[in-house]
């Protein structure tokens, strides 16, 4: 997950109560409207409109829209067929086959055939950062015909059926680039897909224009006839164009104190559901190689010493949900919910510290520490000051530290010159994609960003991540992130604070944008403008 | 002929001065960068939020990250001498094509907001000079304290607010209508219409800074004997206050909108993020927080190349405006 995805979850969202009662879920029966523009707002222009060679986050608003992927996923997750229209799984899980759409064009007129599949699956197993993970088992992709492919694994990767979105793996064409290096290829910047609107211009710094595509396979879709992305990076500006009617829907990046003002908007709508495709989480990360922290008693007492009641009330307005281990409640196939907890009580915390030995000196301190929090979201900068404030009662002493992103990312992992630190994470669709990254000690690499930052080894996490990497059986699979879990929750390398979700500012005549797990990164076909 | 000599000569003389000192600038920057924590990759790997030890290495040796600083900057030199501002692996475009996407609406807005203030700052500075004490003095001085002391952005922010939101008389933001594809008059018209907050409120302490200097330049200039000696030759007060106090009130006023010119450019990233605007300055402080230094350096050229020929437009200026100058030379 990119700096600004994680930046704009930090505006986090609601319960699923309140999204059933939102109006979007009353399925009345009228049949969309043709026609019209819609006008998108993101926060930080992404480098690059395509996520093959490189991932950041604000790209798959605008990526998937263009170039699509072989599945695409319901709101619970499950596989929905989008350029692969059958699969199946070998019982081993060692054998993949997808059956792929007849009849598909790329923008250019060209035909849509498994050579495209191949040639994409193997760039992104070779080049994209996380699709080096995803595809690492993938040991060979056959195109068998024009329409089929077969992917052979050497062990089995149970995560992989849930990587194939549109905004994940993207499906590219081959002719496109051709022999040229796919890192440097202009198809990311002005690319040619097979999805329901046609890339036309980037100015950069302002806008992205898309037009409909007037051949695509799933027609009388897209009900749009073009889609405007605008970037607004400051936040005052983009409520004000929301209000002035010159945006129809933000992707985030509006802040919680103006949400509840727009809520009065009559225009104006929220929509605060986290997608599932994303789940992202914002959580306390302790430094091991700092000689107090190490120890667990002190890791112990300061997860008694903060409200994260308060923090998820006060700060974040009540959006996002309590965050108890470092799987997200929101992933509802994975998440353990009788994790052992960690009350506020501070009586307990100055015990636990006292019994570790470290006295209060005159002033009541018993020992210093600095905590950097993720730069960006302005309630990242007040829970840090509230966590300085919790602490103090404790006797720790907390400096809090700012710098920009390419300093704290080279700070805390790179330099690992840190104790202690805020930050946001995406548990994104899977635990070993997403999760194990964090608790793996064969992923505490020093000068990867968001890697093992904690410097956390447990040989039974170890193992319990690793054959839950395997494990084809759902039921296994489940008890083992479920033993991980537990395990992690009395290791406290880390402290979950909350979920976060992204408040969607839209006007209320945009229809059916959030229908399955990528949300507003979905390919946008089923989007409808009305009244 | 001899106003082409004259410009010949100022051109010639600025780029004797000029050449040592946009080498010096660009390796002061150049190496002041190389002190900031993090690089391309740092970000782009972060902002990934995946990445492993090989993604790494692969961004590094795509920026050439992975060569010694010496020679970064000797290949970022000779390019430079081919008049190559190099390439940018993040937005996968050449600096020369960023930079020029983005060099119009910054100039756009500097020169609209530099006219709108020189423009009603010196009028105002002249209705101010002429009440001298009175009421429509005290009450624009203490206007122009106030716009002097309130910060761009806020006001920036308050004519969204009124203009936009609540009237809803012109756009938030942005630099045109997009996807519009106008021309000629309608299209001017547009850039105006998208132009007006933004120039205003960048042009609005500007304004305040004109008007007292031309308030205390005409009060110092009507002063001078060859005023005495105008009236005395029984000529009209317009005439006299145009002609000979004005023009020779504009010199110090001439100097100054030549420097803030410069400053302006600083401005102009504040401006640019509150109204949207795809100006220099945003990709500038883009390029910062990306650690985009090709980017960060071609932009840093341009914009002292844009200095310093205001530099000359104003030397020139001023010559034409008091051919005392040119003699002294």
């Amino acid at each position: 997950m990119s700096l600004t995805r994680r930046q704009l979850l930090v505006y986090a969202g609601a319960t699923t109560t309140l999204l059933q009662l939102s109006p979007r879920f009353s399925f009345a029966d009228e049949p969309p409207v043709r026609g019209g523009t819609l006008r998108m707002h993101i926060a930080i222009e992404p480098p690059i409109l395509v996520n093959l060679t490189h991932t950041a986050g604000a790209t798959v608003y605008i990526a998937a829209k263009v170039t699509e992927g072989l599945l695409t996923y319901d709101l619970d997750l499950n596989p929905r067929p989008q350029l692969a229209t059958a699969w199946t799984v070998s019982d081993d899980g060692l054998e993949y086959t997808f059956s792929l759409r007849e009849g598909v064009k790329w923008h250019d007129g060209q035909d849509f055939t498994a050579d495209d599949v191949v040639f994409s699956l193997q760039t992104l197993k070779a080049s994209n950062p996380r699709g080096r993970a995803t595809f690492a088992n993938v040991a060979s992709v056959t195109a068998i015909n024009p329409h089929l492919v077969q992917l052979t694994l050497s062990k089995p990767a149970p995560y992989l059926l849930k990587a194939l979105a549109a905004c994940e793996s993207p499906i590219v064409a081959r002719h496109v680039y051709g022999d040229a290096r796919p890192e440097t290829h202009a198809n990311a910047t002005a690319p040619i897909g097979t999805g329901p609107f046609v890339f036309k211009e980037w100015v950069r710094g302002s806008h992205v224009i898309l037009e409909r595509n007037p051949n695509y396979w799933d027609a009388p879709k897209p009900y749009l006839d073009r889609v405007i992305v605008r970037f607004i990076g400051d936040s005052a500006a983009t409520v004000a164009a929301l209000e002035a009617g010159e945006i129809d829907i933000s992707t985030g990046g509006v802040p919680l104190s103006d949400i509840e003002r727009i809520k009065g908007n009559p225009r104006l709508s929220v929509d605060d559901r986290g997608e599932p495709y994303v789940n992202s989480i914002t959580r306390i990360e302790f430094n091991f190689d700092n000689a107090y922290l190490q120890k667990h008693e002190v890791r112990t007492a300061i997860a008694h010493a903060i409200n994260l009641d308060f923090i998820r009330k006060t700060i974040f307005l009540g959006y996002g949900k309590p965050l108890y281990g470092p799987i997200s409640p929101d992933m509802k196939n994975f998440y353990s919910p009788d994790l052992p907890r960690y009350a506020f009580d501070v009586a307990k915390a100055n015990q636990l510290l006292d019994e570790a030995g470290l006295a209060r000196d005159g002033n009541g301190v018993r020992f210093k520490l600095t905590l950097d929090p993720l730069p960006g979201p302005e309630t990242y900068r007040r829970t840090a000051d509230y966590i300085k404030q919790a602490l103090a009662k404790v006797g720790i002493l907390v400096t809090l530290r700012s710098q920009d992103f390419a300093s704290y990312v080279k700070r805390v992992y790179t330099d690992r010159d840190f104790d202690f630190t805020l930050n946001g994470m995406s548990n994104l669709f899977d635990p070993t994609v997403g999760v194990q990254r964090l608790y793996w000690s064969k992923n505490f690499q020093p000068g990867v960003p968001f890697s093992n930052g904690a410097h956390y080894s447990n040989p039974k996490v170890d193992e319990l991540l690793e054959a839950a990497a395997v494990e084809t059986d759902v039921q296994k699979r489940f008890a083992l992130f479920a033993q991980f879990q537990k395990q992690v929750v009395e290791d406290l390398p880390d402290l979950g604070v909350l979920t976060l979700v992204n408040p969607v500012v839209y006007d209320k005549r945009v229809k059916d944008f959030f229908v399955g797990a990528e949300g507003l990164g979905s390919n946008g076909a089923q989007i409808y403008i009305k009244g | 002929m001899k106003i082409l000599l004259t410009l010949g000569g100022a051109l010639w003389r600025a780029l004797l001065h000029t050449l040592p000192t946009l080498l010096g600038i660009l390796l002061i920057n150049f190496l002041l960068l190389q002190l900031a924590p993090g690089d391309a990759a740092d970000v782009m790997a972060g902002e990934s939020g995946s990445a492993t030890q090989e993604s790494l290495a692969a961004l590094r040796s795509q920026f050439g990250l992975d060569q010694s600083i010496p020679m970064q900057l000797w290949h970022y030199l000779s390019n430079l001498a081919h008049f190559n501002l190099g390439y940018s692996p993040r937005y996968g475009a050449s600096v020369q094509a960023l930079i020029g996407q983005r060099l119009g609406t910054t100039l756009t807005l500097m020169l609209l907001a530099l006219l709108f203030s020189l423009l009603l700052g010196i009028a105002l500075g002249m209705l101010m000079a002429r009440w001298q004490g009175r009421w429509p003095d005290r009450v624009l001085y203490v206007c122009s304290q106030f716009f002097y002391s309130v910060p761009g952005f806020w006001i920036g922010l308050m004519l969204i607010v009124v203009f936009s939101v609540k009237l809803g008389w012109l756009p938030t933001g942005g630099s045109g209508t997009i996807g519009a594809d106008l021309h000629g008059w309608p299209a001017l018209f547009d850039t105006l219409r998208f132009m007006a907050l933004p120039a205003s409120s960048l042009a609005l302490i500007y304004i305040a800074i004109y008007a007292r200097l031309t308030r205390a330049s005409m009060l110092e200039a009507g002063a001078q004997d060859y005023v005495r000696t105008a009236e005395a030759k029984g000529l009209s007060p317009w005439a006299i206050t145009f002609k000979h106090v004005l023009r020779n009130a504009l010199l110090p006023i001439t100097t100054m909108a030549g420097l803030h010119f410069g400053g302006m450019l600083g401005g102009a990233v504040v401006i640019e993020t509150v109204f949207s605007l795809p100006g220099l300055g945003r990709l500038a402080y883009d390029a910062v927080m990306a650690r985009d230094y090709n980017v960060l350096l071609g932009i840093l050229l341009i914009s002292s190349l844009l200095v310093i020929i205001t530099n000359v437009l104003v030397d020139l200026l001023q010559t034409w405006l008091d051919p005392r100058i040119r003699s002294r030379r």
